[in-house]
């Protein structure tokens, strides 16, 4: 019963919220004037009851529709989730589609004009939070093992499909029967560079939903993040060809070399403002809470410095993201990570949900030219020309890759090569002198439609269907940590053994250029020294630490009972009473005073953060430590006289591994 | 060196070729290199594999030096290690590192599997006594960070004692205070590595093709032997690394 009240709440609020912003828009005129008119008035006329209450919705009318809007967008997400039985089955866009279709539908029986997704506003405040949220945490691993293939994929497979289906369109609108003749081949080329893009917005979407195994995941996903510079060069060139008419081979070949100037133009823009914001991430020591803001704004000129230049924005968000991560994330404290993560997420997933309920208003908006033959092709060639792109292209690749792309792969990668807002955000900034406009629309929305709908609905059940394998649910392991390191380092190895200079000897050539010049720019103090194995280490340690302080409790994470003593245990003779109180008298000073040395920082704006994690966590650390002292006493009996205390905490990492010599 | 370049050796290269599955074409290169190594000579030593300028930063040198002597690794059942091997023992322990094939079935996946992580098994358990004790694991991660100096040497320490905690957690469960864990077993190690996929990341490429011979033509002009050999190079490794993208 709890869950049929709130469907009744969310379609009181879908209907208050459709019925009252346009009411908004178009209000009487009554709401006082500007100041400056009131006050000269105010001279001349009679004098009137003072105003207590007055409206003035003119004044906020902008931001009070923007949050409105954000506001109802974010409800329906709520109450989706609420509602489980329906969040299992059906994608979350697509129920963010149909809100936004049920919207437009009331906006339009009232009589107003439904909005319309404004492409600027898109693609400069819709589309960077999402496209940034994934190239920070893009997985660099399977991305660089793979860019060979993803790149195919994206380069030659968009290539493919933009000119497959824009040669068949024209041919198609070759027939008389059809009513179409007036289209030429520049413009049904133009609408198959449009509509053949795999995006980024609703794979992510989908394919979050369904777990798929690391391998496919990042396949269609780096191609839908790597298509983008193919799109923009082939929009362009078709864009402005279509108004002059002919396309010479001199043309060809511009658009080749522009092509290459747009991508690596993008990475290069992105990587730029990657290292600078990396730069200046080594200097915030003191001024930990403006840390995240940093990341963003240096992305987001990124992303709109290239888009100055017509290059493309979405690699240099991606560059930029990937840059600037390692070290940065070497620098900032561990809040500001979590603030960036977390308000990544956040913008991301408020701009996905703007996007599928405009999305949705859109389409109701219109204006639309219905052709049957035109609209119902174009939705078969693109599953036709994404099933044979996917199957020749891997042929060829699987004769180059180490380990095969498998039939189940083929039919992941092809099935869900979904398009989305983008292809209709670039119809919509086609100019109105294009005849075919609206035609294109409806083509690209019914598109869209039937990818999202009937693919995104149908992937889960297939996959679950054909046994795809799926990601796996690790815990970060300190044993595979080290074995993977081990690899890297045994197969450079080999590979120098070979006589190859294969994969893993560049690798190898690039982390050890990263760890001589570059991490010495970027990374302040001493970290850069550290190697991946210990950072890893720590921040395991820090994990466990934290964890601890949530749960409130002491005992051991592991489940087990298994302990030091367990793996190591007293095999040294006994040193006398007196040893044994002189070296825990040691001990516990040492410990006594890092305790103070914390504590003793100043409660101020600027450092607050800093003391409470420190606190936090050297508290539980220090109690930690202490249990295990007590149980670790014959590891401390093994210190030979000589040698001196550990010196209290110039990092905590000595300090810790000194209580365990 | 030209002279390889004729048909190797049909009967010998095809028992080998069924022993360990490389092709004709990967055994002939890879039979080039053994002779470029070995100096021409029969059996590969120790110091022979110390030369190769590539290894000289690798931090696990020695580790993987002696994995091509072990005889564990030569599929004979047997044990100890040797102060030099032939070209066959060479091929076996290069072995490990094929990719399996596109149409093997689960069961032939799992061997391979195994067959992978009992090498890597072997390279850290040193004194062949079947586990890996605490000494031995410790002695892994030093190496792995012997680069980093004394800091290293302290954290090593503790974070094979971390793993060592890890892994007798995930195999035993629950132990009484007084109960000691031996060290780990191929058992226990198995388990704590399945989730890594070893059948797909331990593979390095062996190409069928030949790629200096793609220079061949330059080797005409005696003049230009510094050029030649930078022209090889650097065609060889803009075709690794073209592959090694894919």
């Amino acid at each position: 019963s709890g869950s049929f009240l709130l469907v009744y709440l969310y379609i009181f609020l879908v209907v208050f919220v459709g019925i009252g912003l346009p009411i908004e828009a178009s209000a009487p005129a009554y709401q006082s004037h500007g100041t400056e008119g009131s006050h000269l008035t105010n001279i001349t006329n009679t004098k009137k009851a003072f105003p207590v209450l007055a409206v003035n919705y003119e004044h906020v009318r902008k931001p009070f529709e923007i949050a409105l809007w954000i506001l109802l967008a974010l409800l329906m997400k709520l109450g989706f989730h609420l509602i489980p039985r329906l969040s299992a089955v059906v994608p979350e866009s697509c129920l963010l589609i149909v809100v936004g279709l049920l919207v437009g539908g009331l906006i339009k029986v009232i009589g107003e004009e439904p909005p319309v997704l404004d492409s600027q506003l898109f693609f400069l405040c819709l589309l960077p939070p999402i496209i940034l949220d994934a190239g920070y945490f893009l997985p660099i691993r399977p991305f660089t093992e793979n860019v060979g293939t993803i790149l195919v994929f994206a380069v030659i497979g968009t290539l493919w499909n933009a000119f497959f289906m824009g040669g068949l369109l024209y041919a198609l609108c070759q027939i008389e029967s059809v009513g179409l003749s007036g289209v030429d081949l520049l413009a049904c080329l133009l609408f198959g560079s449009i509509v053949s893009a795999v995006d980024p917005v609703a794979v992510l979407a989908v394919f979050e939903e369904i777990h798929i195994n690391e391998l496919v995941h990042i396949l269609v996903f780096g191609e839908s993040l790597l298509n983008d510079a193919v799109t923009v060069v082939l929009y362009n060139l078709f864009e402005e060809f279509s108004k002059v008419g002919t396309v010479t081979v001199l043309d060809v070949f511009l658009g080749v070399v522009c092509f290459f100037v747009v991508s690596l133009g993008g990475v290069l823009v992105g990587a730029i403002y990657g290292f600078l914001a990396a730069f200046t991430s080594r200097f915030t020591s003191h001024t930990r809470v403006i840390e995240p803001l940093f990341v963003f704004l240096y992305s987001y000129m990124a992303y709109l410095s290239s888009e100055m230049f017509h290059l493309s924005g979405i690699m240099a968000l991606i560059a930029c993201g990937v840059v600037m991560r390692p070290y940065v994330e070497a620098n900032i404290s561990h809040k500001s990570y979590t603030t960036i993560k977390y308000f990544l997420k956040m913008w991301s997933s408020v701009s996905e949900t703007l996007i599928f309920i405009f999305l949705g208003v859109s389409t109701v908006a219109g204006p639309h030219a219905w052709n049957w033959t035109f609209v119902i092709t174009t939705v078969i060639l693109c599953l036709v020309s994404r099933v044979l792109g996917v199957i020749g292209l891997t042929f060829i690749i699987n004769k180059f890759r180490i380990v095969k792309l498998t039939k189940k792969d083929q039919f992941i990668v092809a099935y869900g090569g979904l398009r989305g807002a983008i292809a209709f955000s670039l119809g919509y900034l086609l100019s109105n002198s294009h005849q075919m406009r609206n035609l294109f629309l409806t083509a690209i929305i019914t598109v869209i439609f039937f990818t999202v709908f009937v693919q995104g609905m149908t992937i889960r059940p297939l996959v679950e269907l054909l046994a795809v394998k799926k990601k796996k649910e690790s815990k970060p392991s300190i044993n595979e940590e080290i074995h993977t390191e081990f690899l890297d380092h045994l197969l450079t190895g080999v590979e120098g053994v070979c006589g190859h200079y294969g994969h893993y000897h560049w690798k190898e050539k690039l982390n050890r250029f990263n760890k001589t010049y570059v991490k010495r720019w970027l990374i302040a103090g001493e970290n850069f020294k550290e190697p991946e194995l210990i950072a890893f280490y720590r921040k395991m340690e820090l994990k466990q630490a934290i964890m601890m302080v949530e749960s409130g409790q002491l005992p051991s994470v592991l489940p087990s009972t298994i302990s030091m003593q367990n793996i190591q245990p007293r095999a040294i003779p006994r040193v006398s009473k007196k040893r044994e109180e002189e070296i825990r008298r040691i001990l516990r000073a040492n410990l006594q005073n890092n305790k103070q040395k914390m504590r003793s920082r100043s409660y101020s704006r600027h450092t607050l953060f800093d003391a409470d994690e420190e606190d936090n966590v050297s508290e539980v650390r220090l109690r930690k430590t202490k249990m295990e002292m007590e149980r670790r006493m014959s590891h401390y009996l093994t210190v030979p006289a000589n040698r001196e205390s550990p010196r209290p905490g110039v990092r905590r990492v000595r300090f810790e591994s000194g209580l365990s010599v | 060196m030209g002279a390889l370049q004729s048909l190797p050796d049909e009967p010998e290269y095809r028992d080998l070729s069924e022993k360990t599955g490389f092709s004709f074409e990967q055994i002939g290169i890879l039979h080039k290199r053994f002779k470029q190594l070995s100096h021409n000579e029969d059996t590969l030593r120790r110091d022979d594999l110390n030369t190769i300028p590539d290894l000289s930063c690798n931090p696990i040198r020695t580790q993987i030096i002696e994995a091509f002597f072990d005889k564990r690794n030569f599929h004979q059942n047997g044990e100890g290690t040797v102060q030099e091997i032939s070209f066959e023992e060479f091929l076996v322990v290069m072995s490990h590192f094929r990719p399996p094939a596109l149409d093997m079935t689960e069961e032939q996946r799992e061997i391979i599997r195994r067959e992978k992580l009992r090498f890597l098994f072997n390279m850290h358990d040193t004194d062949n006594d079947g586990t890996i004790t605490l000494e031995e694991y410790r002695h892994v991660v030093e190496e792995l960070l012997s680069r980093s100096g004394a800091l290293g040497k302290e954290t090593a320490k503790g974070i094979a004692d971390a793993a060592m905690l890890e892994v007798a957690s995930i195999s035993m469960g629950h132990m009484e205070p007084d109960e000691f864990y031996e060290g780990i077993t191929f058992e226990h190690f198995l388990k704590i590595l399945k989730d890594i996929e070893i059948e797909t990341r331990m593979n390095i490429r062996f190409l069928n093709m030949d790629t200096t011979n793609l220079c061949k033509v330059n080797r005409a002009y005696p003049d230009c032997t510094s050029l030649t050999k930078y022209t090889d190079k650097l065609l060889e490794s803009c075709l690794w690394f073209g592959f090694g993208l894919l």
